[in-house]
């Protein structure tokens, strides 16, 4: 089963989360942020090339062109390898733990699993930062002491700092997240 | 454990071989049941039961007969879904489970049944399962990091406390008893796993094996005479161990012989981590050993030596030309300071004696700095590291005038210090209490303040000058310790870096494993979900922290404050200190 429902935020990009539900034991929900924009790309672009024409009539050295391109290249693959995240997945299966992939526009993966044994529970915490952001986290067990909290891990990272631009409404939405995911879990 | 999910561990390997019984182990804690092999028909149940045992002897794993599997040809074969469950019968265990799937599609279904009354009442008799497909082979070769802690061998089957994924990384990799016959032996059961097409072996792995023993003997007793003979009396004389503290080639040497000796040690490696660190150490040395010989074959082709022993003489002419241009510059008036002429000019002939000298030794050594570098030149086939070790020397010892200008500065400016901070003092009307390392005020007699007061005087009119020669000779010092240090940093980059687990990650990225990820296969409803259990390889930047072998130490010991502070007081620094020296 599929749910998908949208959001927008400030820049006016289309957030998405999508909900599959698998079976009683498994759920995913899926975040997909907004794509890189055409318009900010050739903004770049065309900055770093002016700059480096002007910088060239100065010098009269090629090369300068030449590093500009390779600049603009590598920049690019750079932002889109380790920076432009296109969606981010929670897994939860029942008594196995909790999965995090973050997909990045390159297509690379990075994954988090975290065993059920470790989690202590899961909340929404608030921050206050100019105004109230409320985010999703995982509270850890600590090894050590029985009741303590060893780690703090965020859920959706970069979705979540978009989401916190959306108007007040859409936020309502997340305790309902809440109640739905501690069922899940154990 | 109540309301937990059963999940059923299964390896892809036996997804498609033929039906018969599941044999692995149950953990109760996780509610998780490992499944390793498949035994088929026919088979004897003692025989199953002995070979069970035997495994549990040799691996103190407690294997058992979990369920069956059916891997059904077409539906008609209900006859063989009857016989399987009555297996259940002869092998009991609690819960049952029974997998079964139709032959080329992806339909699997499963079922846990038990037979005992249930521990409280409401809960069901079939529990829930899910399967979660494995790479048997992946999951035995990889090692998890953090690693858990091991287990004791003498504790038995111990519990699986150590995190869930970790006890079925441990299961399969200490079952390998199970998977040592294959499917051409003639044993009384046949068995599928990972290496039921044929046991891997590598002809190379096992040659290597055989021929490491007599040469990890041969190279230990050359390493330990080696280092017998440097421990030598001789040595320990006084000129000679002072040399052999300050050149670093001396201690990059010592460095490599324990590396060596660690490496060809006749003793096993304890765990995998030894075993990593020794492959590491290998690789590095043979690295370094193949850089110089590589350096080596540059240096003596085409008379590079002869070149570099023909231009060491003038540019070191040429430095000692400079600086003498610079004690000039300082005897007149530099930077538009006015300096005190007298003290200036002191000191001025005093360096440029000195400089003199210096360059009168190194026109008498000139000839044989040809020869010198030659001989030297050929310790670079011990590897790289000694080479750059042997060239942060030969700078050492050509900027030693350097130093000794930077000494003499040092001093002067630090007895000023000294005795303006003392005087300023008596100024004021204090006195230093040695007693109770305090400032305590003090009455002088008049002819006691008054010889005090004009050398305060004296001292702080002629502070300018020392401290302007004591900044310029501190600066040139710094300069060639910046150079040392790239040069150390560089050695302890080839020292530490551990490329075999760099390569591995690279090549075989399951064997170093930060965890697990998993996805969820094709889906219907009223099957059970299917999981597919990938490993996730550990990143780079974790595998080199990890694996980071122990560099010589010789690091700063001295934080950003602390030298500036010793600058400022004129104390000397020796930034590069190497283990073991005693402080200054």
């Amino acid at each position: 089963m599929e749910d998908e429902q949208s959001f927008s935020d400030i820049c006016g990009g289309r957030l998405a989360l999508q909900r599959r539900y698998y079976s009683s034991s498994c759920r995913e929900f899926c975040l997909s942020c907004p794509r890189l924009s055409l318009r900010s790309l050739t903004a770049v672009t065309c900055t770093v090339w002016l700059a480096a024409y002007g910088l060239f009539t100065l010098c009269e050295n090629s090369m300068i062109l030449s590093a500009a391109i390779f600049i603009t290249l590598l920049g690019l693959l750079g932002y889109l390898h380790f920076v432009k995240i296109d969606q981010e997945t929670l897994l939860i299966i029942d008594s196995l733990g909790i999965q995090m992939t973050s997909s990045y526009a390159s297509g690379k993966e990075c994954t988090t699993f975290i065993e059920m044994g470790k989690v202590k529970d899961v909340v929404i915490n608030e921050a206050v930062y100019m105004k109230v952001i409320y985010y999703l986290c995982i509270l850890l067990k600590d090894p050590v002491e029985p009741d303590g909290i060893s780690q703090v891990v965020p859920v959706f990272q970069v979705s979540s700092q978009q989401l916190s631009k959306v108007s007040p409404k859409n936020l309502l939405r997340f305790p309902v997240l809440r109640i739905s995911t501690a069922t899940y879990v154990q | 454990m109540p309301g937990m999910v059963l999940k059923a561990f299964f390896p892809t390997c036996c997804a498609s071989a033929d039906s018969g019984l599941l044999v692995g182990r149950w953990v109760p804690e996780q509610s998780s049941a490992v499944v390793l092999a498949v035994v088929h028909f026919p088979f004897i149940p003692i025989q199953v039961k002995e070979l069970l045992a035997q495994v549990h002897q040799a691996s103190r794993v407690g294997l058992a007969v979990l369920g069956t599997w059916c891997h059904r040809r077409q539906e008609t074969e209900e006859s063989l879904g009857h016989f399987l469950e009555g297996l259940g019968a002869i092998f009991s265990h609690e819960p049952w489970l029974q997998l079964c799937r139709e032959r080329g599609s992806k339909l699997w279904s499963c079922k846990a049944t038990r037979r005992q009354v249930p521990p409280h009442p409401g809960a069901p008799y079939e529990d829930q399962v899910m399967l979660v497909f494995y790479d048997q082979r992946k999951v035995l070769l990889s090692q998890l990091h953090p690693p858990a802690a091991v287990p004791d061998r003498q504790a038995g089957d111990a519990t699986a406390s150590a995190g869930g994924l970790a006890a079925v990384f441990d299961t399969v990799a200490r079952s390998e008893a199970l998977f040592r016959s294959d499917r051409f032996d003639e044993g009384p059961v046949r068995l599928s796993h990972w290496q039921s097409e044929g046991v891997e072996a590598s002809i190379l792995a096992e040659l290597a094996k055989r021929a490491s023993g007599p040469i990890c003997v041969l190279l230990a007793c050359l390493l330990s005479l080696i280092s017998a003979a440097s421990a030598c009396r001789v040595f320990k004389l006084w000129p000679l161990s002072f040399i052999w503290s300050k050149l670093s080639v001396c201690e990059q040497l010592r460095h490599r012989l324990e590396q060596l000796t660690l490496v060809f040690s006749t003793q096993k490696a304890e765990n995998p981590t030894q075993l990593m660190r020794k492959a590491n150490v290998l690789v590095s040395v043979l690295l370094d050993v193949a850089l110089g010989l590589a350096l080596l074959s540059w240096l003596h082709g085409k008379d590079r030596i002869g070149q570099l022993a023909e231009a060491l003489v003038p540019v070191a002419d040429h430095v000692a030309e400079e600086l003498q241009h610079l004690l000039q510059w300082l005897m007149g008036a530099p930077a538009g300071l006015k300096m005190n002429r007298a003290l200036d000019q002191v000191l001025g002939r005093f360096f440029l004696y000195h400089l003199h000298l210096w360059i009168s030794y190194i026109h008498l050594m000139s000839p044989f700095i040809e020869r010198i570098l030659w001989h030297v030149g050929l310790s670079a086939c011990l590897g790289l590291t000694v080479a750059l070790s042997i060239l942060s020397d030969i700078i050492a010892l050509l900027t030693f005038h350097i130093y000794c200008f930077y000494v003499y500065g040092a001093r002067l400016y630090c007895l000023k210090i000294c005795g303006l901070s003392s005087l300023w003092r008596l100024f004021r009307g204090k006195k230093w209490n040695v007693l109770r390392q305090r400032v305590d005020s003090c009455s002088y007699d008049l002819d006691q303040l008054f010889i005090g007061t004009l050398l305060f005087t004296i001292l702080v009119f002629l502070l300018p000058t020392t401290a302007l020669y004591y900044l310029v000779f501190t600066l040139l010092r710094l300069l060639v310790v910046a150079v040392q240090g790239l040069i150390h940093l560089l050695v302890d980059l080839i020292n530490s870096l551990p490329l075999y687990s760099l390569g591995l990650r690279l090549c075989r990225p399951y064997r170093l494993a930060a965890g697990v990820k998993f996805r969820v296969l094709e889906h219907e409803a009223g099957r059970p979900l299917r999981l597919l259990m990938q490993i996730n390889p550990l990143p780079y930047c974790r595998v080199v922290h990890t694996y980071r072998l122990p560099s010589c130490g010789c690091h700063p010991t001295h934080s950003w404050g602390s030298l500036c502070r010793k600058l400022f007081f004129g104390e000397l620094i020796y930034p590069w200190r190497q283990r073991g020296d005693k402080q200054d």
